[in-house]
């Protein structure tokens, strides 16, 4: 049974028809991805799974529960992270700080105003810094962190909720062609070991190829095709339509 | 327990000096003023009372004590005011306060001159409340309050013909004084007088046009205005250029003091009957040897500030002879039923044992143009004796004594 | 009918006037992000030299009219000086710390017009040929003002050409869209800069200069026009110059009407107007979201103290505590004043450091526990113990509501709200006679007997005021402050891991109005008496310099910035005359030297 099914999604900003019936399905342990050119409606699409915009028709279930047009902070509370193109941590805090502010903030406990939160049992965090091999960065502030390493303490943050769904955005984004394969073999990994399902949207068709079970692939705001990476890559409208761009990017 | 303190530094020898020579010891006066908030009223006052100082003391001081002031910028706020008391007090030893020109720090002064048990003089604070309903045994006020120049005003205003009255005054609490007293006592003095428009524009923010416009539109047969300074001056431009005073009396409250009728030039008003200070024509002997010297000295003519500065130190040297003694107690006895003469050169003035409230006229009179200038003329002096409320009245406004 | 039309004639005029002054303030601000609180100054500066120069010239219409030309280029070279002198010196430094130097310049302009134009009222000639009246409809309407809105008028169709036709106008606009771009466009941004402060401080000075015929000179013309000025900016959306046309109109309009059916309404109108703007539209009439976001670089972690800091903080510690008994009376009014200060500096830094709110209007909370006191001990002859426990709650719960609506908007918009606030605050407590006293304020306040010796007192004002400040301290490193922080540094991901931001800073916000709360309390029986001043716009003022001077991003900014604010103006307020200028002074040195606050001066720096 899938954890995440989508049905019908569309969007109109204006005149401009965004997103027109989109239907999808992510299964526990699985890695969807969801690419197409820019402008294909990928964002717009993304960013109404997660809560940031409300669909103008269709329905959104996560475990069988419609989710459609919950605010963020309730879908994760679901059990969703997420993870942004263009990283957002707290860069005031240290890396740990981070994850213990996730960490806190699932078990209710965020806004307590007498116990500091250096008197709060760092092992929790530390144990998913260290999966995620970030570790040693720990008391660094997030603020002066290389990029690459940013994208792995988001990861790591959005784990913190033990999450059935990860919904990335462009994880790779900006990074090296190195680190992108090591990242999202972690995240591959991790997704594996623990059941939890993926669903991202990448520009880097190696990363794509290599590590995503199925593809859906957005143009105009439509689905132009959906299946297992071998037949995405056969689909000759896909050869047409995005491959042909794949050099603009 | 800050009086032991007080003692205690004196033994400790801090004060040593000011002992060993007790006899000489110079009595100083605690001066708080709004100096820097209130600049064009206060720079005339100040004035005066360094010549009202210089002459005390060149005459020999008090019983040979040189007469000393110490000032302090309150800023405008009661807040720093109340400061400056305690450090007057506590570190420059000042034997007495006084000062004050807006109504809240002249009450936040009072009030802590009365928790001290210090003597206060307020000189120009005009609220009704510092001496009738919060008034204490520590403080007296030396000018007339807003409800002595109200009487004055209306006495004037009961002998127009007219019935239709707007008003116009600033949003605080001497405009709404000065309004709430001109009606009350107006239409007790003329029945029938009714009030068609009220605009209370905030003070130093006039909206003049409007404002003007708003009383033109209730067509009153008279205005009772209060606004003053900078607010009066926009005021009296827009409404004569509207022509808002035409076939219209206005009474004015303080507009015939130099620090209001002179920066308005030669727009100022013509025929409004208004309170003030005639200073150029006030000729009896005292008056023109004050403001001989006076001119002489700082090349001005004296502003009422500069009356109100030179009798607060008048009254505070009056008392201080007569008192023989810088204790607060004798002080404060001292000041109940004191009379003082006032550069005025009019009657002497009294600062009443009833109330605290000196008996300091001011001059009502008719606006007109001399020159290029707005003068008083077909002015008297009007007693503040004649215009204060029955002894009975009195003790129920001020209930505690 | 008549009426109607002159009274909306009137208010056309000062619809008029007002848009000329906040023409200049919203250009400046749209591109520099500066607010600017020397506007008002310039404003002042203007009808000053106007008046100097119409009065030397001839009479005539060349001479009146080319003296007001010429001092509106005078203060936009005055402008240019101080942009060039100071401000362009601190872009870089945080949020809003330029608004601690405009202000040292609005103390200098004060004392220097003071010494140069003298402290009487100046009124000025009426403009040549333009005395007296025409007739509308009956009705005599001022020719000067008919003047007066042709002028506005042209000055917005010329700005709006400006902005439209020229290269200048096309940078003016993309630095006021996004300021990030114009980097990229390699755009000589001081130049701009320079030419923006120079295009805005002269029309401050056009529009005093066109006052000289309806109103007097005075020294109070920089304070009475800069909150209104502030007001239709933020009315009109910030950076907006149509906004600020259509907010000036509305406000004119509003005050000619509003006077006439409420006529005691004038203290609050303008803030009234603004507070249901903000709440229907948080961006302004036609602002719009990115204008008022602020790029920062990222903040500093906030740290506690290192041991060695630490060890420096017991020991001032210790000896607050260990001094009072040898001081004498006065010297112990003050240490109680400096702990108040400490009080509500970081009681405001809460929300504005680790919150990232500024408040503008922070004296509402102060005023509001030193009024509950004062009421409970004047209505029901409460106890100062009762009044000084009760306040911090009557202060939080007004924090409860205002900051509902407060939290809820950003950047300026948000201050100029809380701002809004505190002025219906303040304009109650000034207008509600019957209870608050109106400005005459409730007297008699005094401490309980065990506590009306001055010893007594200071340690009572140093056990509560320096205990609520180590609360404040523990609560930012408690898993709310970092909430606050993570709020701040990123809403996306705050709002990603389940934070409600909304909530964190409602919160944030009560706690701090409540800690602001007991500041005032403690005041209120210190002096003895409560007056309006207590929550007026200087005492918010002196707070968020306090905190910028302190430095936004420290725990300890609040209190150094406190303890040498109070200082520096107890000292200079005893010893000069001039101590306006030379506070002044001093913000504007301390500004260049320490563009991160006092207690950012560290190595960290």
């Amino acid at each position: 049974m899938s954890l995440l099914r989508v049905e019908g999604l569309h969007k109109s900003f204006g005149g401009v028809k965004a997103v027109q019936g989109v239907s999808l399905a992510v299964a526990a342990g699985e890695l969807l991805a969801l690419i197409g050119p820019n402008g294909a409606g990928k964002s717009t699409c993304f960013n109404m799974l997660n809560g940031q915009i409300r669909p103008d028709a269709g329905r959104v279930t996560l475990a069988g529960q419609d989710i459609t047009g919950l605010a963020p902070r309730a879908i994760w509370r679901l059990g969703v992270g997420r993870t942004f193109q263009i990283t957002a941590t707290f860069a005031s805090l240290s890396v740990l700080e981070n994850v213990q502010m996730a960490l806190l903030s699932h078990q209710r406990r965020l806004m307590r105003l007498w116990a500091p939160l250096s008197a709060e049992d760092p092992t929790p965090a530390l144990a998913l810094l260290e999966r995620l091999g970030m570790a040693e960065q720990a008391a660094r502030p997030c603020g002066v962190l290389a990029y690459g390493d940013l994208k792995r303490v988001e990861l790591a943050i959005a784990l913190a909720n033990n999450p059935r769904l990860l919904l990335m955005d462009e994880p790779t984004a900006g990074m090296a062609p190195a680190e992108r394969v090591a990242l999202m073999a972690l995240t591959a990994r991790i997704a594996r070991e623990s059941g939890i399902a993926v669903l991202f949207t990448e520009h880097d068709m190696d990363v794509v190829f290599t590590h995503a079970d199925r593809l859906l692939v957005l143009d105009r705001g439509r689905m132009l095709a959906e299946g297992s990476p071998e037949d995405v890559r056969a689909n000759p409208a896909v050869r047409e339509v995005y491959l042909g761009h794949e050099g603009r990017h | 327990m800050s009086v032991t303190r007080r003692a205690a530094i004196h033994a400790f020898g801090l004060a040593a000096p000011a002992i060993a020579h007790a006899q000489a010891e110079a009595i100083r006066i605690g001066e708080i003023n709004s100096y820097t908030s209130q600049p064009a009223f206060l720079a005339p006052y100040r004035n005066a009372w360094a010549l009202a100082l210089d002459e005390v003391n060149a005459a020999g001081g008090i019983h040979g004590r040189r007469l000393e002031t110490i000032f302090r910028d309150d800023a405008g706020r009661p807040e720093d005011a109340v400061r400056h008391a305690g450090e007057l007090i506590s570190n420059e030893r000042v034997h007495l306060l006084a000062g004050g020109f807006l109504s809240n720090v002249g009450l936040a002064l009072g009030d802590f001159a009365n928790q001290n048990r210090r003597l206060f003089v307020a000189s120009e604070p005009l609220t009704d409340a510092l001496v009738w309903a919060r008034g204490n045994p520590f403080t007296f006020r030396l000018r007339p309050s807003t409800y002595m120049q109200c009487a004055m005003l209306v006495e004037e205003a009961a002998k127009l013909p007219a019935r239709r009255w707007a008003t116009v005054a600033p949003n605080y609490e001497y405009g709404q004084s000065a309004v709430r007293w001109f009606k009350e006592l107006l239409t007790r003095a003329v029945p029938g007088t009714s009030f068609v428009a009220e605009q209370f524009p905030a003070l130093g923010r006039i909206d003049a046009g409007a404002t003007v416009q708003a009383l033109a539109g209730a067509n009153p047969e008279a205005i009772f205005n209060v606004t003053f300074g900078a607010d009066l001056t926009n005021f009296v431009r827009q409404g004569s250029t509207r022509g808002l005073f035409e076939r219209r009396r206005v009474v004015s409250m303080l507009t015939g003091e130099p620090e209001y009728l002179d920066p308005l030039g030669d727009e100022a008003p013509e025929n409004w009957i208004v309170s003030g200070y005639p200073a150029a024509d006030i000729n009896n002997p005292h008056h023109s040897r004050f403001r001989a010297a006076y001119t002489a000295r700082f090349r001005e003519a004296p502003k009422l500030g500069s009356v109100v500065a030179y009798d607060t130190v008048t009254a505070i040297t009056t008392m201080l002879k007569a008192a023989g003694s810088t204790g607060t107690d004798a002080m404060v006895q001292t000041m109940r039923g004191l009379k003082f003469p006032t550069a005025f050169g009019e009657n002497e003035v009294e600062f009443r044992a009833i109330d605290h409230q000196s008996t300091l006229g001011a001059y009502i009179g008719r606006t007109a143009l001399r020159g290029n200038r707005g003068v008083m003329v077909d002015w008297r002096y009007a007693d503040g004796r004649a215009y204060l409320p029955s002894d009975e009245v009195v003790r129920t406004l001020r209930p505690q004594g | 009918m008549t009426q109607i039309l002159v009274q909306s004639l009137s208010g056309l005029a000062s619809a008029a006037s007002l848009f000329l002054v906040a023409a200049g303030l919203t250009v400046i601000f749209g591109v520099t992000r500066i607010v600017n609180f020397a506007h008002g100054s310039l404003y002042m500066l203007g009808a000053y030299i106007a008046y100097s120069l119409v009065t030397w010239l001839p009479r005539g219409h060349f001479p009146f009219w080319g003296g007001v030309l010429a001092a509106a280029l005078a203060v936009g070279l005055i402008g240019v000086v101080v942009e060039v002198l100071v401000l362009r010196r601190i872009y870089k430094a945080p949020e809003l710390f330029q608004l601690l130097a405009t202000f040292g310049v609005v103390l200098v302009v004060q004392d220097v017009a003071l010494a140069v134009w003298g402290a009487q009222d100046l009124l000025g000639p009426r403009a040549p040929g333009l005395r007296g009246a025409v007739d509308v409809m009956g009705e005599r309407f001022p020719l000067y003002d008919l003047v007066l809105i042709a002028i506005g008028g042209a000055i917005l169709l010329l700005l709006w050409l400006l902005f439209q036709r020229s290269r200048f106008g096309v940078l003016v606009r993309a630095a006021t869209a996004d300021r990030e771009m114009l980097g990229a466009l390699g755009v000589n941004q001081r130049r701009l800069f320079t030419g923006v402060f120079f295009l805005g401080s002269a029309l401050a000075g056009l529009a005093g200069a066109l006052q000289l015929p309806r109103e007097s000179v005075n020294l109070h013309m920089d304070m009475a026009i800069i909150s209104e000025a502030f007001v239709v900016v933020v009315v009109g959306g910030l950076g907006s110059l149509p906004g600020a046309a259509l907010a000036a109109l509305l406000i004119g309009q509003m005050q000619a009407f509003g006077i006439v059916l409420f006529p005691r309404i004038t203290l609050v109108l303008v803030f009234l107007v603004m507070a249901v703007v903000l709440v229907l539209r948080p961006y302004g009439l036609m602002g719009r979201a990115n204008a008022a976001a602020i790029v920062l670089p990222p903040e500093p972690p906030l740290r506690a103290l290192s041991p060695k800091g630490r060890a420096v903080a017991l020991a001032a510690l210790l000896l607050a505590i260990a001094l009072p008994p040898f001081l004498g009376d006065y010297a112990l009014v003050v240490l109680s004043e400096l702990a108040i200060a400490v009080l509500f500096a970081a009681s405001l830094h809460f929300i504005m450091g680790p919150g990232g709110m500024a408040s503008f209007g922070h004296a509402a909370y102060f005023g509001a526990g030193a009024y509950a006191a004062a009421l409970l001990v004047k209505h029901f002859a409460a106890p100062m113990e009762l009044g000084l426990l009760a306040a911090p709650f009557a202060a939080g719960l007004l924090g409860l509501v205002f900051g509902w609506f407060c939290v809820r908007l950003s950047g300026v918009y948000a201050a100029m709200l809380t701002l809004a606030f505190a002025q219906i605050a303040w304009s109650t407590a000034f207008q509600w006679v019957e209870v608050t006293g109106g400005d005459n304020g409730i007297l008699g306040v005094w401490p309980s007997a065990w506590a009306v010796p001055k010893l007594a007192y200071a340690y009572l004002s140093l056990a509560l005021c320096l205990g609520g400040a180590l609360l404040l301290r523990r609560a930012i490193f408690a898993p709310l402050g970092y909430a606050m922080r993570a709020q701040r540094d990123s809403p996306l991901r705050a709002e990603a891991i389940g934070i409600d931001a909304f909530r964190v800073r409602w919160l944030a916000f009560a706690i701090a109005a409540g800690f602001a709360g007991l500041a005032g309390a403690v005041f209120a029986f210190g002096k003895g008496s409560v007056f309006p001043t207590a929550m007026a716009i200087p005492r918010s003022v002196d707070a968020l310099l306090m905190v910028l001077l302190g430095g936004v991003q420290t725990v300890m900014g609040p209190l150094i910035g406190a303890l040498a604010y109070t200082g520096l103006h107890e000292q200079l307020l005893r010893v000069t005359q001039f101590w306006r200028a030379a506070l002044g002074a001093i913000i504007i040195g301390l500004v260049l030297f320490f563009p991160r606050g006092l207690a950012g001066m560290g190595p960290r720096a």
